[in-house]
């Protein structure tokens, strides 16, 4: 390892670019791929390991190497500045989450109530067509008012969004669904959205209801039992 | 959310490095049954005895801060295999029962 090497890692980094640092564990060679002078065989192994998001050692015909996958963290939008966004939004920062919070109004979205994360204050629909949510992305809907949740509900069930929660009893949540329904989304699309969100940990303080959502978001990326059952 | 961690243990090694310390890293490359933390969990250390970071739950840092030592000394790397097959390694006991594989490397 060297400074230069870390210091390529970095700006990728911060550059929010896939990067895998590969390690020869007899020697200790080492490159950063992709880098199109890589061996055909380490390349595609990089990115299996990429893909699987998998750090991982991989035995090759010059010997085995370890995969180091630098992927940029997941995204969560948050639609809807509200208290419940304020005990969410750090509680995510600290499990490595890219937040943005999305609310039109704003003294919702105030600098002053969201420090140090990324605001937008355009509507919904046109922040999440701005932020093209993909497989490494979830999105969680609190406002609580269809003319914000819906529109952000919709973009969220066209895109590939890992994760889609949306905040309201279960009352709310069947009226929620008859109008998504009315806007074209079928019974498979609507069973992608997790409503009432957030795992069942009889949650009451705004800090515990961000628990019991980060916690469902947890579980249906690494795949836990729970979280199928849960869906089930 | 993702392989890596919030702490960013590369980068506190190169800053260790750029104040003139002397610095090793050591990275989890394999993991079998219940590890404490996956491949890719890291570990920096210093000549001086300073830590970052994590590679168990604790329970092998010691043995790993000390192959650190010689990595630093002789800019050779390493490659710690910490299971129950492994007679270090009941000595210094993987409570977890699991078994893990550490590179450890210098910081040139």
């Amino acid at each position: 390892m060297t400074p230069e090497l870390i210091a390529a890692i970095e700006r990728a980094k911060a550059e929010k670019r896939p990067m895998v640092l590969a390690t020869r564990l007899a020697d200790g060679t080492q490159l950063l791929l992709p880098d199109p002078a890589a061996a055909p065989a380490l390349a595609e192994a990089a990115r299996a390991a990429l893909r699987d998001d998998e750090s991982r050692t991989v035995h090759l015909p010059d010997g085995d190497w370890f995969l180091h996958v630098y992927n940029p963290p997941v995204r969560l939008v948050v639609v809807g500045a509200v208290h419940i966004a304020q005990a969410l939004v750090p509680m995510a920062a600290l499990l490595g989450l890219d937040v943005i919070v999305v609310d039109p109004r704003r003294a919702f979205a105030s600098e002053e109530r969201f420090p140090n994360v990324k605001v937008m204050q355009e509507w919904p629909d046109e922040a999440l067509d701005a932020i093209k949510p993909d497989s490494r992305t979830a999105v969680v809907t609190l406002t609580h008012d269809p003319k914000l949740d819906d529109p952000a509900l919709d973009r969220a069930l066209k895109s590939e969004a890992f994760y889609i929660g949306a905040l309201g009893s279960k009352k709310t949540h069947a009226a929620r669904l008859k109008r998504l329904r009315a806007l074209g989304h079928d019974e498979a699309a609507l069973a992608r959205i997790h409503g009432p969100v957030g795992l069942a940990i009889e949650a009451v303080t705004t800090p515990e209801i961000a628990l019991a959502i980060l916690a469902e978001l947890v579980a249906v990326r690494r795949g836990a039992l729970l979280a199928e059952r849960a869906a089930a | 959310m993702n392989t890596s961690e919030t702490e960013d243990v590369l980068a506190v090694a190169a800053a260790w490095r750029a104040a003139g310390e002397q610095v090793a890293i050591a990275t989890v490359t394999e993991t079998w049954g219940s590890s404490p933390r996956p491949a890719g969990s890291q570990m920096a250390i210093t000549a001086s005895g300073r830590m970052a970071g994590s590679v168990s739950g604790g329970c092998i840092e010691g043995a790993v801060a000390e192959a650190a030592q010689e990595t630093i000394r002789t800019g050779r790397p390493q490659l710690l295999d910490f299971g129950v097959s492994n007679e270090r390694a009941w000595e210094v006991g993987l409570a977890c029962g699991g078994k893990v594989k550490v590179f450890v490397e210098k910081l040139s």
